[in-house]
């Protein structure tokens, strides 16, 4: 970890600061972009923490942002709320009231229990097989999602969630993901996760035991996705299923790649290009939509500019903006190098 | 009586045309080794393009050739936009850029035609129905039936007779090996896309005739069929997507029969976790393909 202080601390200044030129701006529009992308932050430094370090990608991500974001609504939804919101909640859940803040603690928990029971067995495999379970995995949550209406309300909007999130909550627990995210890289699992990611036959030939190591990195995934789902659960106070599925994953993969899946450095700065465009873009298209230029709604301009940058960046720069070295050691090596 | 057949013509046409679907999708992994996440999207294509030549007056045939063509462009499109320029790179890269291109195509779809579904002209022997041994069936799950047998009997004869199938059958086999004799790589594999467009082209029409609409999200499904399919079949293998398409056409037709109302809103939640048993229990699918060869 100590290596990684300067990067650790350039990262959390840069969160420290997009908290502060909102606050000082003063417009409500810049507070709720913030508190989203210290949001996605935490979305985006889980997924690193599994992709960059076992070199694996994972669709199943956003499905356990759902499963923290419906745990926390369903500990915290006011009891009288509760009739309403979920009328076909088990008798022992009704009087169930937890404080926000417990219940998010609680959904991160919730998330990692069930990554590590349906994932232990998928640890095994690689390459396009390991893609295409995890595919299935995010199909698979997202259908139970959909239909187990005692607990979701279906396909409908669930509603009532306290407020619990603000700008200065999501900026504390974005800053402590950076960490936690620098620490995992520098852990003995996330080092020989490494070698296993460069190389999974020396790897496995020098003792690693690498399904159980990718199972420790997935777990830990989605406790930060189910933190994350909560966060922004607590945040948006009212959401349907369909908030954790394709185009959510498009979103938070395309702030990775763009990045650097490799570095925590890459996530951070990925996410923070990718939600300023998209706010941007999404303001053009509601700008167009304004001034009636075609006569249809105008929308997927966003994703169409997201997946063209996407593609470009991965044939330009296959590793993204950061493909190995975190900030603070490349601008050590520069001073070095200055001398 | 009456019931069996019934049972059995719709296990063979939806089962048709899910082997269709993932024999589109295994051409091209078997020589990659990569997932083409656009592959729906070619099905979309054939859709639209059907859509946009509603008003044109041609005849169905013709407007039918136009989007099978337009779906092999498309697939040779995924070709060079998607898989080329990183192919050599890193398999989560081009993974990541087939989604990205998918993403594309939809969005494409969203923003210049209309996120509404759009009918598809379709001709009236779709409607119809006939009557075999007491079983009331729709024409159009004939008609599926036939061109899968027609279109797998075709491809068996491309790979097995012609020089280009087997060139693609050796370069499925042992990539490396399949170039140092002079099988031109590029070519191997935009003729694999550009057949995988040509499957996803005719699956979509079949596919959009049992609906009678579009809309920018009809890929998902289809893929997420030829993602199972191939996946009980075998990833590696031809005809194990055959058999897999077929079997998964079985499980579903019988779930569909025997799950009630309340369980069946869960029937893709059970396919999907049995292909994550599946994969478990035989990474390699039911039928093994050839063995191993290096990817470029």
């Amino acid at each position: 970890m100590k290596r990684h202080i300067l990067t650790a601390a350039i990262l959390a200044g840069l969160v420290v600061l997009a908290v502060l030129a909102s606050q000082l701006l003063g417009i409500r529009l810049y507070d709720r972009i913030v508190t989203n992308l210290c949001i996605s932050l935490v979305l985006v430094l889980g997924l690193q923490l599994f992709m960059g370090n076992s070199g694996i990608l994972s669709f199943a991500h956003m499905g356990f942002m759902g499963v923290g974001a419906y745990t926390s609504a369903v500990l915290s939804i006011p009891a009288q709320m509760k009739g309403m919101a979920l009328p076909d909640l088990y008798p022992f859940l009704q009087g169930v009231e937890l404080s926000p803040y417990l219940s998010i603690a609680i959904a991160g928990v919730m998330a990692a229990v069930v990554a590590a029971v349906v994932s232990y067995p998928l640890m095994r495999l690689s390459d396009a097989a390991a893609v295409i379970t995890s595919f299935a995995l995010l199909v698979v949550l997202y259908t139970v999602m959909t239909n187990w209406s005692a607990l979701t309300n279906g396909p409908r909007t669930l509603f009532g969630l306290p407020k619990a999130t603000d700008i200065y909550l999501s900026a504390f627990v974005a800053i402590l993901a950076v960490i936690g995210a620098l620490i995992f890289k520098e852990s003995r699992t996330g080092r020989l996760l490494r070698t296993s990611r460069d190389d999974e036959r020396a790897a496995a030939a020098i003792g690693v035991n690498i399904p159980a190591l990718r199972w420790r990195a997935f777990v830990v995934a989605a406790l930060f996705a189910g933190i994350g789902g909560a966060l922004w659960g607590h945040f948006i106070t009212s959401f349907s299923p369909k908030a954790f599925y394709l185009k959510e994953t498009f979103v938070i993969l395309s702030m990775l790649v763009i990045g650097g899946a490799n570095t925590v450095t890459g996530a951070v700065v990925g996410t923070f290009i990718v939600t300023i465009a998209y706010e941007g873009l999404r303001g053009l298209e509601g700008v167009l939509n304004e001034a009636k230029v075609t006569g249809e709604p105008v929308i997927g301009l966003t994703e169409i500019v997201l997946a063209l940058a996407m593609i470009a960046v991965l044939i330009l720069r296959p590793g993204g903006l950061f493909p190995t070295r975190e900030i603070g050691a490349l601008l050590r090596r520069r001073m070095e190098t200055r001398k | 009586m009456t019931f069996a057949i019934q049972f059995v013509i719709d296990v063979l046409s939806l089962g048709g045309a899910y082997a269709l679907m993932a024999l589109g999708l295994v051409i091209v992994y078997g020589i990659l080794r990569l997932v083409n996440f656009a592959y729906g999207e070619l099905i979309m294509v054939a859709g639209y393009t059907m859509f946009l030549f509603s008003g044109s007056g041609l005849p169905w045939l013709v407007m039918a050739a136009v989007a099978v063509i337009m779906a092999v462009l498309a697939g040779i499109a995924t070709d060079y936009v998607a898989f080329r320029p990183v192919r050599a790179k890193s398999v989560t890269a081009v993974l990541i850029t087939s989604f990205a291109f998918s993403t594309l195509l939809q969005n494409a779809a969203l923003l210049f035609i209309s996120p509404r579904p759009q009918t598809v002209p379709l001709p009236a022997l779709f409607s119809q129905t006939v009557t075999i041994g007491g079983a009331i069936t729709p024409l159009r799950n004939l008609i599926t039936i036939a061109a899968a047998v027609i279109l797998l009997a075709l491809f068996a004869l491309l790979m097995r007779r012609t020089v280009l199938g087997i060139a693609m059958r050796a370069a499925a086999t042992n990539f490396t090996m399949a170039r140092m004799l002079g099988v031109p790589a590029n070519l191997i594999i935009s003729s694999a896309f550009a057949i995988s467009g040509f499957l996803a082209g005719v699956v979509g029409l079949l596919w959009i005739g049992r609906i009678g609409t579009v809309v920018p999200g009809i890929g998902l499904e289809p893929l997420l069929v030829a993602f199972i399919a191939t996946v009980i079949g075998g990833m590696r293998s031809l005809s194990g997507a055959v058999i897999g398409g077929f079997l998964l056409a079985l499980i579903d037709t019988t779930l569909n029969y025997t799950l009630s109302q309340d369980l069946l809103k869960f029937r893709d939640a059970f396919t999907f976790s049995l292909v994550i048993l599946i994969l478990l229990w035989r990474p390699e699918g039911l039928v093994k393909g050839p063995a191993t060869g290096q990817r470029t």
